[in-house]
């Protein structure tokens, strides 16, 4: 389990790809490679009011990574002190079973490197005291991201949120 | 070693405070500037995209000069001194032979705006205009005709809201992103938004009620809502019967105007309208009818603007909390705007304006902005004129303006186009020489007077050097007035020269927006008291339904209602639009925006398509009386089967920009070039358009929305 806890409020969540296109820049990725995404569903119309979700996918740094497991030379790993799952480029072959094994399509293929990319919730930005930029960029400030002994309290306030309104 | 500056952002027209990281002379990172309420770091895509932007190899890298014919692409490479020469030495000869007047400057509004009209005010021409025309002309005159402001001097008060309604305004596509913010948390905090769109946005998901209006009757709809709201006595009468003029000829006005009939013209349920015209009253007066863009833009464009604005003053929203406010100036708290270039005396200009605005013949436009899609009849049939150069500061007349072939044959007159721009646009591809500008990340600008509830100035400062051959805008136009003789008005070297002269006597000085990007004049929101001291700008001084303005021009301030027809069978009505991903024209050949939005598709109601064998992905041609392309069709239930949708601004035909070059069609090869003859806007709904499967073609999968 990440020590991180990254949550999207759906509600506020514009489908605007702001959080995409920062993560490109931030990471200097040229067109192909998407370490983070938003999948809109629909619209659709529900009870006659048009509805659609958009989705945020990051990587989620799984308590036991596939990927991790599947990396023949060591590339792929999981930091110690905050579980973050994360590419070493210099033992990067770029064999890409990384990509097979990932049922979520989290390692992405480079091509101007030639080697595999993820999401390693900008863990350069994280040691300097930072937030992931996609999370920084957020055009509605619906990406949140803390600490995961921190994660709970967010949660709860959201739901505090949702009763009062329905009240 | 790192080092953070605090600039403007201008991957849209907004310039949101955005604070650049840079290392090596690189940028690295850019966020909406922390120290500004309302950023926080947050930016839209396109503000992401800036860095892709920077180091995008496919901007125009040196200045060219046309070798081959108009549109060709056959170039040659220039010096600067080369470039400049040629451009100098074209113009001193035109003005020469044809005066002043027949040279015409078209921009869109930015920062050095003052620097564009300078120049040609010193030649003695009145042919400045902007894209605002395009975009919000007859908002703009609205405006004036019932507050005696313009629309660019009010704002939207969007945090304390209670209720918006949203007239096709696509507020959560077309990103300024302290707005979106602001509204976000508004509707936390429970405000309601309606929405009226013909087709269902991103912002209509977000709506708690949601209106598939029949497209372009936007006004019969408004008129049912006034008729109600007097008719019930939903205004606020206290604030009406101090501030609006006019009342008893309106309430006369609209008593044909029953929500029965507004159903009839629009689909929408009489009980529905009376719902909503309760529900606001309710909140009163913090609810906004969103005055601005998008909507149904006819030629009576005017009227359904001033409908809004009237629907506003009756609800006593505007310089209320969370409703609509004037922006306030320095002047308010003994402060002194920063100077600018055209506050210098000219020589005197007697010529007429080319689009007319300013004389009998079109009174009522904003000569500030005049009438951008009136150039090409001005130059084919010469009147009242002719003229003879343009000069294109990143603004595109092929693809913005509607009817691409009329207004490249009226190009194809001129013995010259100019095109300083950044990309490779439609417009620097046709024209003869392209003196290509610094990026907003490689230059100063000039100060940004930021006036609101708290007026602010805001400063873009240089990041880095330019990375190619390129140089500032406002140099660039300096620089050829020096080939013109008209050198000394322009009393700088470098734009750090220019923002120190602009500066003066304000008490400001360049190093006070190193810290933060900006300087505000004082710390606390400006509200005038609504019981006794707002300041209209009317004759009367009060909010002029019957309009002065309008009147003393001869036009009536309340028309009688004309019916918008539905197309013939077999067409459709086009309207067009937004996504987050790009700005007018000008980013869909950003590496990361396009990737992600490469192409605009058709979209078209479910049942009509099935009428028309047209399934989901499917190519199709569609055409108008000016013009066809093919795109593929997106086919769905969520627009009216009135109308089929794109979105502006593909089919991009410079294959400078490889990315953009030829995909999906662009709006203005296939609208007529109509225009509402008072307010000013062009009539961009009132083209219909055929639809036909493109036979041989297979069903495909859609690439971005």
């Amino acid at each position: 389990m990440s020590k991180y806890y990254l949550s999207q409020d759906t509600k506020k969540c514009i489908g605007c790809h702001s959080c995409e296109v920062a993560c490109k820049s931030n990471k200097d990725l040229p067109v192909g490679p998407k370490l983070c995404e938003i999948i809109t569903v629909g619209p659709v119309f529900i009870g006659g009011l048009p509805k659609a979700g958009y989705t945020f996918m990051p990587c989620f740094h799984c308590e036991d990574p596939w990927c991790v497991a599947a990396c023949p030379t060591g590339a792929m790993r999981k930091r110690d002190k905050d579980g973050i799952v994360f590419v070493d480029p210099a033992l990067c072959v770029g064999c890409k079973t990384c990509m097979s094994a990932c049922p979520w399509g989290a390692p992405q293929w480079n091509p101007e490197t030639g080697k595999a990319v993820k999401c390693d919730f900008c863990m350069d930005r994280l040691d300097k005291g930072l937030e992931p930029a996609c999370v920084t960029v957020c055009t509605t400030k619906c990406l949140q991201f803390a600490p995961a002994e921190k994660a709970p309290k967010i949660k709860r306030e959201r739901y505090a949120k949702a009763m009062t309104s329905l009240e | 070693m790192e080092s953070e500056v605090y600039s403007l952002c201008f991957m849209c027209s907004v310039r949101c405070p955005i604070k650049v990281i840079t290392k090596d002379d690189q940028v690295k990172w850019i966020e909406g500037n922390p120290h500004v309420a309302g950023m926080e770091g947050s930016l839209c895509p396109r503000g992401a995209a800036g860095i892709a932007f920077l180091y995008d190899h496919e901007r125009v890298q040196s200045p060219m000069i046309r070798t081959g014919p108009r549109g060709s692409g056959q170039w040659k490479k220039a010096t600067w001194e080369e470039a400049l020469d040629r451009v100098g030495g074209q113009l001193k000869k035109i003005i020469d032979e044809h005066g002043g007047h027949s040279v015409a400057l078209g921009e869109r509004t930015q920062l050095a705006t003052h620097v564009s009209k300078t120049f040609l005010k010193a030649i003695g021409s009145p042919n400045h205009f902007t894209h605002d025309a395009l975009c919000k002309g007859s908002v703009n005159t609205a405006a004036r005709s019932l507050f005696g402001y313009t629309d660019a001097q009010m704002g939207i008060d969007y945090k304390n809201t209670r209720h918006i309604v949203l007239y096709g305004r696509n507020i959560f596509e077309a990103i300024e992103v302290k707005g979106v913010r602001a509204l976000t948390e508004a509707l936390e905090k429970g405000a309601k938004l309606t929405c009226i769109d013909p087709r269902v946005s991103i912002t209509a998901t977000k709506a708690d009620r949601y209106w598939m209006i029949r497209p372009g009757t936007d006004l019969a709809l408004n008129y049912a809502l006034i008729h109600l709201i007097l008719r019930d006595r939903l205004y606020d009468a206290a604030y009406v019967n101090r501030w609006v003029s006019g009342l008893a000829q309106l309430q006369d006005f609209v008593q044909p105007y029953t929500p029965q009939w507004a159903q009839q013209e629009t689909g929408i349920a009489a009980s529905e309208i009376e719902s909503l015209a309760r529900e606001l009253a309710e909140d009163k007066p913090a609810v906004i009818f969103h005055y601005g863009y998008r909507g149904a833009n006819h030629a009576n464009e005017i009227y359904q603007r001033r409908s809004i604005l009237i629907l506003n003053a009756l609800m006593g929203s505007i310089e209320a909390k969370g409703g609509i406010f004037f922006k306030k100036g320095p002047g308010e708290v003994g402060g002194k705007p920063a100077r600018k270039l055209t506050e210098q005396t000219f020589p005197e200009i007697t010529k007429p304006r080319f689009d007319k605005v300013g004389t009998p013949d079109f009174p009522l436009p904003d000569p500030n902005h005049g009438v951008a899609q009136m150039l090409p009849r001005a130059i084919l049939e010469e009147d009242p004129y002719p003229l003879k150069a343009l000069i294109n500061y990143r603004f595109d007349p092929i693809m913005s303006i509607p009817d691409s072939t009329l207004t490249k044959k009226a190009l194809d007159k001129l013995d010259l186009i100019v095109t300083i721009d950044v990309n490779y646009s439609d417009i620097a591809w046709y024209s003869d020489v392209i003196l290509p500008e610094s990026t907003y990340l490689e230059r100063t600008d000039s100060i940004q007077q930021a006036n609101g509830l708290k007026p602010q100035m805001f400063l873009r400062q240089q990041c880095v050097t330019p990375r190619y051959d390129t140089r500032p805008g406002a140099i660039i136009l300096k620089q050829i007035a020096e080939r013109l003789g008209t050198g000394a008005y322009f009393p700088y070297t470098t734009m750090e020269d220019l923002v120190r002269w602009q500066l003066e006597g304000t008490g400001f000085y360049p190093e006070d927006f190193r810290s933060k990007g900006f300087v505000a004049y004082t710390d606390k929101q400006i509200f005038w008291d609504r019981e006794d001291s707002l300041k209209f700008k009317t004759p009367s001084g009060k909010i002029e339904l019957v309009s002065s303005l309008l009147e003393d021009a001869g036009f009536p301030s309340f028309p009688e209602y004309e019916s918008m027809p539905s197309p013939p069978k077999g067409q459709f009505r086009l309207i067009t639009g937004r996504c987050a991903l790009h700005t007018h024209v000008s980013t869909q050949n950003n590496p990361y925006l396009n990737e992600i939005a490469p192409e605009n598709t058709l979209w078209m109601n479910s049942k009509e398509a099935a009428r028309l064998g047209i399934k989901e992905g499917d190519m199709v041609t569609i055409s108008s009386s000016r013009g066809s392309g093919e795109m593929r069709a997106l086919v769905t239930d969520l627009i009216h089967p009135e109308a089929v949708f794109m979105l502006h601004g593909y089919g991009h035909q410079s294959q400078a920009a490889t990315r953009s070059f030829n995909k999906g069609v662009s709006d203005a090869v296939l609208m007529e070039n109509i225009s509402d003859m008072i307010g000013g806007s062009p009539a961009l709904h009132d083209t219909f358009v055929t639809v036909t499967k493109l036979e041989g073609t297979a069903t495909g999968t859609m690439g971005g929305r």
